[in-house]
């Protein structure tokens, strides 16, 4: 009799871990990332991709938006260039420095290709998606107006 | 064998309780939260792996850098990245090519402040090329963006918040218009540009 009780409540015990770290794992929480991150995905779910995320903050620690904005073109328009790989690879766009010479080349898809899958292109925490009421698929703007 | 039993059953119990309270708290749960709204300061800039758009199940994921490692020898600021970037320039923390290949490029800076006056109790905005030539190419705001004519260029909050003229970058990028004073720098009774 106290045997078995005692293996319910071991057997218990075990659900229970099990489902505190599933919901561990799966508590949704509104998405935080940097100020100018900006996801890319115009075709990246559709082929199979993680979406492109794109740092400002790391790469205007070593570069001026003119490198970027001017010499190389980008328009200023999250998913308004209309990338792809075969532009990557031909050295446009990103290609431009991830060429094994001024930065690591494209074999290292996961480290652009990083993003939850289904993110929409997206400037995350611009001021639209700041603005208290979140906006509908802005990827989670989680109500936040500074000050 | 039965004491080691029960031992592991109360271990397997109260772990995911203590998992569960932790969660909680992470989550919130509690509705009297000393910020409802706002995130809290612990939140910003965090990491990769748990900034909610990176996926922690992908490889990359967890090499790239954490943005507070970079950001801790910066000055601070209250909006955006938390990071005053044109000191950061100014002060020498970051050296940010103005060329792609070439380190030693120097930027063509333009010293000349626009005053706009401004109705209401706000006051006048300074506009410094200064700045802006640091990090900017005049084709980047000329004449797409900005008619370079005095008098040419029609500028309001409404459009700045919707993304058009100072809006195409502050708000994405560069200082948010949360930092009202950054702009709106200079007192109607002040004769010469702060
Ligand atoms: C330097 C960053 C970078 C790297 C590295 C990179 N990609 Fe991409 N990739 C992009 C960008 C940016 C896009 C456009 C994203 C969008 O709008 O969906 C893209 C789009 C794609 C697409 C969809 C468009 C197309 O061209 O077919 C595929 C598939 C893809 N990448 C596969 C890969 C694979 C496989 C690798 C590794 C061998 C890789 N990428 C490495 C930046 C990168
Ligand atoms: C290393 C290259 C690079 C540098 C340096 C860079 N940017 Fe960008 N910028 C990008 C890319 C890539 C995009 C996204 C384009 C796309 O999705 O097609 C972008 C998009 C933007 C956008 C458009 C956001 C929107 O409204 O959709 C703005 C504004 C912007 N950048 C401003 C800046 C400013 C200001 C600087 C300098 C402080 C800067 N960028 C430096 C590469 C760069
Ligand atoms: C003007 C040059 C330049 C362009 C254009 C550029 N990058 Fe980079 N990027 C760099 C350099 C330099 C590094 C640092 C490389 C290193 O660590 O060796 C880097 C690093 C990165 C990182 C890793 C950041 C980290 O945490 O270590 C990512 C992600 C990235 N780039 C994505 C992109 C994507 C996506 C594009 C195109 C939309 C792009 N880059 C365009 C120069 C560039």
């Amino acid at each position: 009799m106290a045997d078995t009780t005692i293996k319910k409540l071991a057997i218990g015990g075990l659900w229970g871990l099990l489902a505190g770290l599933l919901l561990m794992a799966t508590g949704i929480e509104p998405a935080k990332a940097e100020y100018g991150d900006v996801v890319m995905n115009n075709y990246s779910d559709e082929a199979g991709m993680r979406p492109v995320i794109f740092p400002h903050w790391f790469h205007r620690v070593r570069f001026r938006c003119k490198v970027c904005h001017a010499d190389l073109g980008f328009k200023f328009k999250a998913g308004g260039n209309e990338i792809n790989m075969l532009k990557i690879i031909d050295g446009e766009y990103c290609g431009a420095c991830h060429n094994g010479d001024i930065a690591w080349s494209v074999e290292n898809c996961d480290l652009c290709h990083s993003a939850k899958p289904g993110t929409p292109t997206q400037v995350h925490e611009s001021t639209l998606q700041q603005l208290v009421a979140p906006v509908a698929g802005a990827g989670g703007a989680g109500g936040n107006n500074n000050k | 064998m039965k004491s080691s039993r029960l031992l592991f059953s109360i271990i397997a119990l109260t772990v995911p309780i203590v998992l569960h309270l932790a969660s909680g708290v992470a989550t919130a749960q509690n509705a009297n939260t000393f910020n409802r709204l706002m995130k809290p300061p612990e939140e910003r800039n965090p990491p990769p792996m748990k900034d909610g758009i990176h996926d922690p199940d992908n490889s990359g994921t967890r090499i790239l850098q954490p943005p507070r490692e970079a950001f801790e020898p910066m000055p601070k600021a209250n909006s955006g990245n938390r990071i005053d970037w044109v000191k950061a320039l100014e002060e020498n923390k970051i050296n940010p090519r103005y060329d792609r290949l070439d380190p030693a490029k120097e930027p063509i800076i333009m010293d000349l402040n626009i005053v706009r006056e401004v109705k209401g109790s706000m006051p006048d905005v300074v506009y410094p090329h200064k700045q802006h030539t640091e990090w900017l190419d005049c084709s980047n705001c000329h004449p797409a963006i900005f008619i370079p004519q005095k008098g040419a260029n029609q500028i309001s909050m409404a459009s700045i918040l919707l993304g058009e003229k100072c809006g195409v970058c502050h708000g994405k990028v560069a200082f948010p218009v949360s930092d009202c004073r950054k702009c709106h720098a200079k007192t109607k009774t002040d004769t010469a540009a702060k």
